[in-house]
């Protein structure tokens, strides 16, 4: 169906542009901007006055918990998030039951998602088998299946060994390989940052440095082999730092930080609220500022959900006991708003860190809104407030710190491949 | 936000931690306590305040010590107390939490004394039962966080041999990092206004920021005790005393152990405390813990007149 | 209205004990107003066993509806109650509630051979089968109102009976009826 976007702002990150247009959108991609094409007859209108028109998120960070956690939540449901949010492309990270380190799984995966219709998928492989540390994955045949880059991630590789190897490896391909650093030995049993909040609360803590050690170890290892690291969910500044030095160096490597991380900080856990409860902890309001600065500067590359829906039982336990995680998909706009509005920057630069950068890490055709582009559309109200509450998420996971809190940006309209996936 | 054991009157409903306790309602308990120190010295050591209220002493974590305190207090206001060990109950088969105590808020509990291992977990209760203003929470003891009638019996022996609180010089020496009595201790000491609160102790033994609760910080023990009113030694657990964080206990008895000598360079009318069980020759010297300056037993005493007058105040709101 | 001269009261009481009172006998009075009153019959009646205090707090039947009062003062009894007869004093008897209380307490300390009750003033308004053996006046007080005795420190002890409108905050007093 041939859709004509009306009176809407249309935003481009990529070109910078910003300015009220109209969209026009043949077989699933855009094909006029501003202008109709020739002889364009549109079979649905869509009245975007007082609305954004943008590129449909790109998230780098959303667990969809299938396979194996379908009690937490299911495909279908954080699918149907996605799209509630303005994602129309996320990457799902391996950790699901069994982890995705064979094609098969893989296949399975993109499968039942492309037969969802929703937001598009793209699946990142474990590097290495059963996310053990010790035995690379098929990666060649990973890729064939689907995957986009290679990833632990949460889980650990305390083995630098087999770390080394697997960046020759990916290297030798050009795979990308996306790691969340954190030294295991130095962050055993913490569950906060370790700083004044923990040594209040009484809670092992995490320090700084388990962070910034391991990326150390990981950057040396770039120097050696070139392969392409994208650094997930920073938390601190010094990895910042890390990260931009590196940068400043010429290594391929990137980063991205979670939405939760840009506003809040250890003492958001007040009285040991399990909400609070995520991975990487919370830090101290020096490094949250710092991540929001990076973020702003271009450091940081990207913004991501780090959507992880956990069950209501699994958080109702003593802050440690906790499952950590919270829900991202469907705040993933609002707190990129939240924050490009405080940083006061331009509505433009505030959604590339969701829309084109985050795309280009991906590989992916998404993220731009131009002539030719399929057809990933995010229609929302800048200015309209979301309460966030358990009774509106869509995502089966409930569980974030805002919870109650109202926040700016909601989605009135995503369209996928040119297909209208969600109205509200 | 609103502290979670004050009620919306500004009333204590639930005693999770020392920490935002306003002075007046420490002040209350430490002077209720006094009252019921009269009253345990009698031949009949009870008294009717809890008649018919039933108090429920859920340890999810192992302390004979502290139940049986809580236990004796809880009776000498006439409470039916009921003693479960939860470790040994339901969480082997896989209950939760707060599904036990939902089975025992249907059975009509007025009060829950809680040890758990996990810091927080008292105040995850008090929040669950909001719905019920009858019912009180006491937390004796989660994980590393608070102790807090722990706290409040040290603040009791503190003003029973010391009185002002504001002139007053104390040390807390050892494993602070892991210590609910240390920091409940410390929270109360800042309350009331004492001026010098000093923390001694390896730098493994320490919390990162603990400065941040208004202490100073000595790793050596000499410099640290010099001219102290009090010294509280804390209790250093087996499992730490080999490992990553200590060599021996042999060689923390030798910076950190509490013996005659280092006791001198203290004020020579200071006193002595330890929460107990004390490690005899791992952080205090038999002689020192049996001398004149120890008051250890009479903070045993005083820590029955406290926990009851924590009861009967939560029991009057 | 019109309330009768706690000092004059005062006298009364002492002249209807005098005969009452045996070497052995030892006076209680009930915190505060009680016990102000004890202290004056100790005095005039040349009791020689040392008067005791009590601060029924702990023993009050109301504490789940009032709470546990601010400053609770430590039961004094320094003399064996065992076989002993005892005189119980309080300022006004109203319900019975704290008198109750207070024959509680004392029973936590022994067997007393017997409890006579003196009173400055009976208001009437009794909740419970209890009454003064020994009693100043008796006088009729709108229920709502609060009868206490006072002692005026700065006329020598001087003692004053006061009725006021409202019942003071039970976190701050003894609470409800007397």
């Amino acid at each position: 169906m041939k859709i004509h976007i009306a009176h809407g702002r249309v935003v481009d990150p990529k070109s910078g542009s910003d300015a009220k247009q109209d969209v026009f959108i043949e077989a699933g991609r855009i094909t006029g901007v501003g202008a109709a094409p020739a002889g364009f007859k549109a079979g649905r209108v869509i009245d975007a006055a007082g609305l954004v028109v943008a590129p449909g998120l790109v998230d780098l960070s959303a667990r969809l918990r299938e396979p194996g956690f379908e009690y937490k939540a299911t495909l279908e449901t954080e699918l149907a998030a996605a799209v509630a949010g303005g994602v129309t492309s996320l990457a799902c990270p391996p950790d699901t039951d069994p982890p995705l380190d064979e094609p098969g799984l893989v296949e399975m995966l993109r499968h039942s998602a492309r037969s969802l219709d929703l937001a598009h998928v793209h699946p990142v492989g474990a590097l290495t088998a059963q996310l053990a540390g010790k035995r690379l994955t098929e990666m060649v045949l990973l890729t064939e299946a689907g995957c986009v880059a290679f990833s632990q991630a949460d889980v650990a590789m305390p083995d630098t060994q087999v770390l080394w190897r697997a960046m020759q490896y990916a290297a030798t391909f050009g795979f990308a390989l996306w790691l969340r650093p954190q030294d295991e030995f130095l962050a055993r049993d913490g569950v906060a940052h370790d700083g004044e909040v923990a040594t209040r609360l009484g809670l092992p803590g995490i320090p700084s440095f388990a962070e910034t050690i391991a990326m150390e170890t990981m950057l040396a290892l770039v120097r050696d082999t070139g392969a392409r690291v994208h650094f997930q969910r920073l938390s601190t500044a010094r990895g910042v730092e890390l990260l931009r030095d590196a940068k400043a160096e010429g290594l391929p490597v990137t980063g991205d930080v979670s939405a939760h991380h840009v506003h809040l900080s250890e003492m958001d856990i007040g009285y040991f609220d399990s909400h609070c409860r995520v991975i990487p902890p919370f830090r101290s309001a020096r490094d949250r500022d710092a991540l929001r600065a990076a973020l702003a500067d271009g450091t940081l590359d990207a913004l991501c959900s780090d959507h992880a829906p956990v069950d209501e039982d699994a958080k109702l336990l003593p802050f440690a006991e906790a499952e950590p995680g919270a829900t991202g998909l469907e705040l993933l706009l609002p707190l990129a708003l939240k924050w490009g509005t405080e940083m006061k920057l331009p509505l433009a630069r505030t959604l590339g860190t969701v829309t084109d950068r985050p795309a280009r890490i991906l590989g992916a055709e998404a993220g731009q809104l131009a002539i030719g582009q399929p057809a990933d559309l995010c229609l929302f109200d800048p200015h309209a407030m979301v309460r966030i509450s358990a009774d509106t998420l869509k995502s089966q996971g409930r569980n974030t710190p805002y919870l109650g809190i109202e926040l700016p940006g909601r989605v009135r309209c995503t369209l996928v491949g040119g297909r209208v996936v969600y109205e509200g | 936000m609103r502290n979670p054991q004050l009620n919306a009157h500004g009333e204590l409903q639930h005693l999770l931690t020392i920490e935002g306790l306003p002075r007046e309602v420490i002040v209350h308990i430490l002077d209720t306590a006094g009252s019921f120190v009269g009253i345990t010295e009698r031949d009949v050591k009870k008294v009717p305040i809890l008649r018919g209220k039933s108090v429920f002493n859920l340890f999810f974590e192992n302390s004979t010590r502290t139940r049986t305190t809580f236990e004796i207090a809880a009776k000498r206001l006439s409470a039916d107390v009921i003693n479960l060990n939860i470790n040994t109950s339901s969480a082997a088969k896989g209950e939760s939490l707060l599904d036990t105590i939902d089975n025992l808020s249907a059975m009509h509990a007025d009060m829950f004394v809680v040890r758990h291992a996990s810091s927080g977990a008292p105040h995850l209760i008090a929040r669950h039962v909001e719905a019920h203003p009858h019912l009180h929470v006491v937390n004796a003891g989660d994980g590393r966080h608070a102790h807090p009638t722990q706290g409040l019996l040290d603040l009791y022996t503190l003003r029973h041999y010391k009185q002002d609180f504001t002139r007053l010089s104390v040390a807390v020496v050892g494993d602070v990092l892991h210590s609910r009595v240390a920091r409940s201790l410390i929270h109360g000491l800042t309350t009331m206004g004492t001026p010098d609160v000093r923390v001694i102790g390896p730098k493994t033994l320490l919390p990162e920021g603990v400065e941040k609760l208004g202490v100073r910080v000595f790793n050596d023990m000499n410099e640290g005790l010099r001219g102290c009113d009090a010294i509280v030694m804390l209790r250093l657990q087996n499992e730490r005393m080999k490992g990553p964080l200590l060599p021996s206990a042999q060689e923390f008895f030798k910076s950190y152990g509490l013996t005659a000598e280092k006791l001198a360079l203290a004020k020579p009318d200071a006193i002595v405390m330890h929460p107990g069980p004390m490690n005899r020759g791992v952080e205090i010297d038999s002689a020192v813990a049996d001398g004149p300056r120890s008051v250890i037993l009479p903070q045993v005493t005083f820590g029955i007149a406290v926990r009851m007058a924590v009861m009967a105040i939560l029991a009057g709101q | 209205m019109q309330l009768p001269d706690a000092e004059q009261l005062c006298t009364s009481l002492v002249s209807q004990l005098r005969a009452q009172v045996t070497p052995d006998t030892a006076i209680v009075g009930i915190v505060t107003g009680g016990a102000w009153l004890a202290e004056r019959l100790h005095r005039e009646l040349g009791l020689k066993t040392p008067m005791g205090t009590l601060d029924v707090s702990f023993y009050r039947d109301d504490l789940g509806k009032s709470g546990l009062k601010k400053q609770v003062l430590p039961s004094q009894v320094p003399f064996e109650v065992e076989g002993r007869p005892l005189l119980l004093v309080d300022d006004v008897l109203y319900t019975g509630r704290t008198i109750r209380a207070a024959m509680n307490e004392l029973f936590d300390y022994g067997r007393p051979a017997r409890i006579d009750l003196a009173v400055l003033v009976d208001r009437g308004g009794r909740e419970l089968p209890i009454a003064a053996q020994f009693c100043g006046a008796r006088l009729d007080v709108p229920a709502g109102k609060v009868l206490v005795l006072e002692r005026d420190e700065a006329a020598g002890g001087k003692l004053v009976l006061q009725l006021s409108a409202q019942r003071r905050k039970p976190s701050s007093a003894k609470g409800s009826g007397k």
